[in-house]
Formats: structure tokens, C-alpha cells, sequence
């Protein structure tokens, strides 16, 4: 059995967002960091790992800097890791994207009792759109927003965790899932892993590796082939600070009832 | 010289500040304040081999080496001295002098406990009259009519860890009549008949960390658990410390570096007379001296762990490093202070936690003074 799990090196937006003239995001002026959602997903594939013995492959699509990213992930306790690297791939959307995720995870292989793990979504773009989408292209059943893991042999079952509840679903490997940070407490590299992260392997795909592959399709790809077009990238303005007010008496209600009456929402 | 550090060593500090951030700073006034020792913060550094970073595998250990060690101390000090000196006091005082001087069977028998985290490890060599003057020991050590054990008698003083840990390395005289060429060490477990712990020392500083005498009667040691030589300990002592001092070193460095860090925060906030702090230039002044010695104390610490895992003589090195940094740490967190005026002053900020652990850097593992002699005499100055 492996895992797959797709990750993403994203801006961190807990500094400011710095935003290029031709309204893409400045990159290379921003702090990075591993996307959160897949930070979640790369845990559940380690605690698989400890429980199964099961080896974790880490894929990212992305520039060559992406591969500090990956070391981490490796020293946290992936086995493998894959950096999708290519100029042709460049500005790709989640469509474009998708599709070269797909091919990169089927030149691998996904055998019978696999599954191909992935985060929510990217605070970059916040889609939630390229799991599910290579889950289409590999032709596997998908399950999204999955607040609980369990495996039994080649039984994967999953909670889902919706706005108004949940949903436990029950299918086989191969399959794919998408995690949400309710999962689990993504765990640190340990000092052990760190110092082993480097003579765990590394391997880049570049476009040569990839253009013949089934799954792409060289006129959707990068930039160009996008179907999504971003016209403007901005930094929303700061809402001001929420007021808490606490106890239910009939004065802290009328007081409430005042501040919104004064604001002419009620 | 290369003063870039590896890319295993910038994740191995990209590691240890997330965990100190997210584990050790929320909890470091609330340790200070009740002096409460942080046995959950030690059971996570365990899962993630900060108890045994530098040590081979085959014991337990991480497989790192002496600066990964260093810079984890570091960056524990930063947001909590209580926290990074447990880890020096365990590492460079009893899986240390273990793994250095101890036999095949005792390597095996207590590191794989001690570089786990398991058990926590400790140091007994100060006596209430034996403190800087370490040769004058009067705990005894007297083999038995069955020659199968040692009978310890006497006390130790100012022990870190004490109250916590399993596993003791102590020292003790085995014959009187050599002075300092009759002491030797002694691996002595926690669950010994004849061992008890004495006293809790109330404190200025690193206040969650345990501070405690050590009381033997009539201690029955295995004679198996002599470390090294009979009459070695003093060497042993003396070779352990000029490790330790790396360990508080980078104590040190990491209280002076966590200060600085405050300040240029704090600084930039504080509006006074309509300016920020940080617009004075006595504030800029001061903030780019802070950081100057403290990036010098760096290189310091650096070298002296770099020279100790390269296996040279470092004796030096270690003294210069803690000499240095102790005294950057103590003056650099009291300027701090001073940046912040009277709300430094308060516990609502970390500063003065910081200003009271730093004092203890310039006193033990070697006072200051004790560095400048050893210092000193390597110079040859007599």
C-alpha cells in the first residue's frame, strides 16, 4: 500500500499579501509556508503510516524552491517525494493543474489498495477544486472534506464534515481524499527526520517526463492553456474588531438592541 | 571559516522555533509564575528526539550533531530559559558524560531511557562547600566488605533537574588522601536504597526548572555503576562541564536573542511624544548594540559546538562562549527592560522573566569568573 499526497507551497498570508502591477500574486516578495489544509492531509498519511507500515510519497507542482517544502515533508516522515517542475507548467489553473498532478501520480502508479490524499484547499486560492479534479482524472471515487479516517484493509471510511453535519461514507482503495484542519494536529519534523530528510529521495519530473502521458493535454496546460483567467488580485481592506458582549439579562440585551438600532439594523 | 549553516540545520531551526512558539512560549509565564516544572513540554521534545539529539542512533539517540543541539537550546531560550536549560542540564550533563566515559553495558543499560526521554538525567557534583572549588568534595564513596558495592554518604546541592530525574551522574570521593585524583563518578539511580531528595531551592530565575539537594545514606551504588576509573571523576567533572557550558552558552544566547526580539517589537509599538520608540535613535542605538553582541555571542556558541563535534579541543572555546554570551544575555535583557520602562518592569511582559533568568548563565557550569581562569590558563598567564 501507498499514499499519495498532493501539497502545495503557498504565500504565507499571515504577513501582507503583496500583489504584482498585472494583478498576479507577488511570490517571490512573500514568505512561504506548506498549505495548511495539506499540512492535514500529509498527517493523516503519516498516521496511516504508523498504523500500516504503508509508504507516503509527497507530490507537489511547482517551482525548483518547492523542494525545501518537500524536504520538510520528508522529514516529518514521507518515504518519497516528487516535484512537478517545468516552465510549460507555469501559471497553470486548477484544471491545467490538475491534469499534470494526475499524470505525475499515474506515471507512479495508483495500485489496488492506494489512495491519493490531498488538503481542502489552498489559502492561495482557496478553490477546493484541483483534489477533486485529479480524483476525475485518475478516474477514482472522491471523498471531500474528510474530518475522520478509518482503514480496514482495503475499506477506507470517511466522515465527512458539511456546514449542517455529517456524512460517513464507506468505499474501497484506490480513492481519493480531501482533508480539512479538523482531521488532525499536524505533527513537527523530528530532529531524527530532519537529519534523514536528505538522503531520502527526491525526483523531479519535468514536461519531458510528462507531455506523452494520456492525461495531458498540451494545449490546457501553464499559463496559455488556462481556461481560468485572474484579473485582479487584491488585499480585501481589514474589518474592524468584532465586540463581544457577554451575559443574557435584559440589560446586556437592551444594549445590544441599542447598538444595532443605532446602527439601523434593526 | 563558513559561517553558513546547513540546510539541515535551517529546518532543524525552522523545526525547533515552530515547537517553541507553539509548546513552550504559552506556557513559559505560567511555569515562572508557579513554579510548576514542565513535565508535558519534556514528554513532546521527547516524540520529536530533543532529548538525545547529538547522540548515534544505536543508543537512542537522533543522529545529529552538537550545533543542532546547540541551536535547539537556542531557540528554546528564546521564549523560555526554565525550558532550554532542563534540556542542556539532561543532555550535557548525563547523557554526556554516559556516553563518553561509560562501558559498553552501561551505554546500553541507561542511554536508550535517557536519549528517549524516558527518563530524565541530572548532575551531582556541587556541595554546599564545594561549589566553584569543586576538588573539595566531601561526599564519600567506600567499596563494602563484599566488594560488590559502593556506600555513598554526603550531599550535593543546586541540582538541576533533580526532583525529576531517574538516572544521576555523581561524584564522590573514593579516596581522601589524593584530593582531587580521589573522586570519581558514579551512574546512581533514582530508586537506589539510601538516595533521597532533599530540598526544592526557591529561585530568581528559571523558576519552573527543578533545583534541589541530593541526599545519600549509606547509598548502595553497584560497583558496576562506577564511571570510568576510580579516581577519573574530577577529569570526568571537569570534561563534562566544558561541554555544559556550550549547552548554557546557547541558554544564554537564546535569552539575549528572545530580549531583542521583545524590544524590536514592543519598540515599534509604543508611541511616546507622538513617535513611535523605535523612530528615537536612542532606541535604535541601543537595539543595534543589543543585537550586535548577541550575533557575536553567536559566533561564539557556533564555534565551540562545531569545534566539540569535530572532536577538538574546545575547552576554550566553551569558556570564551559562555563567558560571552552569559554576560551579552545578562546586560541585553536588562537594557530590555530599560526599552520597555515600567510595563517592562511588570510580569504582563516577558522581559523581566527574561533579566531573572539570565543572571544564573554568568553563574552556573563555571561562574564567570571560573571561565576567565580557565580562559587565562590556557593562555598560559599565570
Amino acid at each position: 500500500m501507498k499514499i499519495f499526497v498532493s501539497i502545495k507551497q503557498v504565500p504565507d498570508t499571515s504577513g501582507k499579501v503583496a500583489v504584482n502591477p498585472d494583478g498576479t500574486l507577488n511570490r517571490a516578495s512573500m514568505q512561504t509556508i506548506t498549505n495548511p489544509d495539506d499540512m492535514n492531509a500529509l498527517e493523516a498519511a503519516l498516521k496511516l503510516k504508523d498504523e500500516t507500515g504503508c509508504k507516503v510519497i509527497v507530490v507537489t507542482m511547482g517551482p525548483p524552491p518547492a523542494a525545501g517544502m518537500l524536504r520538510e515533508a520528508l522529514a516529518m516522515g514521507a518515504d518519497e517525494a516528487v516535484l512537478v517542475s517545468a516552465r510549460e507548467f507555469g501559471g497553470s489553473d486548477t484544471y491545467a493543474t490538475s491534469q499534470v498532478l494526475a499524470a505525475a501520480i499515474d506515471t507512479i502508479g495508483v495500485e489496488d489498495d492506494d489512495l491519493v490524499i490531498c488538503g481542502r484547499q489552498a489559502i492561495d486560492g482557496d478553490t477546493a477544486q484541483v483534489g477533486p479534479q485529479i480524483g476525475e482524472k485518475l478516474g477514482l471515487p472522491q471523498i471531500t472534506y474528510a474530518a475522520d479516517i478509518k482503514m480496514d484493509g482495503k475499506t477506507v471510511t470517511v466522515q465527512r464534515m458539511l456546514e449542517d453535519g455529517y456524512m460517513t461514507i464507506k468505499t474501497q482503495t484506490p480513492c481519493l481524499i480531501t482533508c480539512i484542519k479538523e482531521l488532525n494536529e499536524p505533527r513537527y519534523m523530528s530532529v531524527g527526520g530532519v537529519f534523514e530528510a536528505y538522503s531520502k529521495p527526491l525526483t523531479t519530473m519535468g514536461y519531458d517526463a510528462l507531455k506523452d502521458h494520456a492525461l495531458i493535454d498540451a494545449t490546457t496546460i501553464g499559463l496559455k492553456g488556462s481556461p481560468t483567467n485572474i484579473f485582479k488580485s487584491f488585499t480585501p481592506p481589514q474589518k474592524g474588531a468584532g465586540m463581544m458582549m457577554e451575559g443574557a439579562d435584559k440589560a446586556t440585551c437592551e444594549e445590544l438592541a441599542g447598538i444595532l438600532a443605532k446602527k439601523h439594523i434593526i | 571559516m563558513d559561517f553558513h549553516l546547513t540546510n539541515e540545520q535551517l529546518m532543524l531551526r525552522k523545526m525547533y522555533r515552530d515547537f517553541a512558539e507553539n509548546e513552550v512560549r504559552p506556557l513559559a509565564e505560567e511555569i515562572d509564575e508557579e513554579e510548576r516544572f514542565p513535565m508535558e513540554t519534556v514528554e513532546k521534545m521527547a516524540k520529536l528526539g530533543m532529548m538525545g539529539i547529538y547522540f548515534p542512533k544505536e543508543y537512542g539517540g537522533a543522529g545529529g550533531d552538537v550545533l543542532a543541539y546547540a541551536m535547539a537550546v537556542e531557540e528554546l531560550a528564546k521564549v523560555c530559559g526554565t525550558t532550554a536549560v532542563i534540556l542542556s542540564a539532561h543532555t550535557s550533563l548525563c547523557c554526556a558524560p554516559i556516553f563518553e566515559n561509560g562501558t559498553e553495558e552501561q551505554k546500553k543499560k541507561y542511554l536508550p531511557d535517557l536519549l528517549s526521554g524516558r527518563k530524565i538525567g541530572a548532575f551531582g557534583l556541587t556541595e554546599p562547600n564545594a561549589g566553584t572549588d569543586a576538588s573539595g568534595q566531601q561526599t564519600t564513596a567506600v567499596l563494602d566488605e563484599s566488594g560488590e558495592n559502593y556506600i555513598l554518604n554526603g550531599s550535593k546541592c543546586f541540582i538541576t533537574n533533580g526532583t525529576v530525574a531517574e538516572t544521576f551522574v555523581v561524584f564522590a570521593m573514593t579516596d581522601k588522601s589524593k584530593g582531587n585524583k580521589g573522586i570519581s563518578a558514579f551512574i546512581v539511580e533514582k530508586s537506589f536504597p539510601g538516595f533521597s531528595v532533599g530540598k526544592h531551592e526557591k529561585k530568581m530565575g528559571i523558576r519552573g526548572s527543578s533545583t534541589c539537594d541530593l541526599i545519600f545514606e549509606d547509598c548502595i551504588v553497584p560497583k558496576e555503576n562506577l564511571l570510568g576509573k576510580e579516581g577519573k571523576g574530577f577529569a570526568i567533572a571537569m570534561k563534562t562541564l566544558d561541554g555544559g557550558r556550550i549547552g548554557i552558552a546557547s541558554q544564554a544566547l537564546g535569552l539575549g536573542e528572545g530580549a531583542v526580539n521583545e524590544a524590536i517589537k514592543y519598540t515599534q509599538e509604543r508611541v511616546q511624544f507622538g513617535k513611535r520608540l523605535s523612530q528615537f535613535q536612542n532606541t535604535q542605538f541601543q537595539l543595534a548594540d543589543m543585537h550586535t553582541r548577541m550575533q557575536a555571542a553567536q559566533y561564539l556558541v557556533y564555534a565551540a559546538a562545531m569545534k566539540k563535534q569535530n572532536h577538538e579541543d574546545y575547552s576554550m572555546d566553551a569558556s570564551m562562549a559562555k563567558l560571552f554570551a552569559a554576560e551579552a544575555a545578562s546586560d541585553v535583557t536588562r537594557r530590555a527592560v530599560q526599552l520597555f520602562g515600567g510595563y517592562g518592569y511588570t510580569r504582563e511582559y516577558p522581559v523581566e522573566r527574561m533579566m531573572r533568568d539570565a543572571k544564573i548563565t554568568e553563574i552556573y557550569e563555571g561562574t564567570s569568573e571560573v571561565q576567565r581562569m580557565v580562559i587565562a590558563s590556557r593562555l598560559g598567564v599565570k
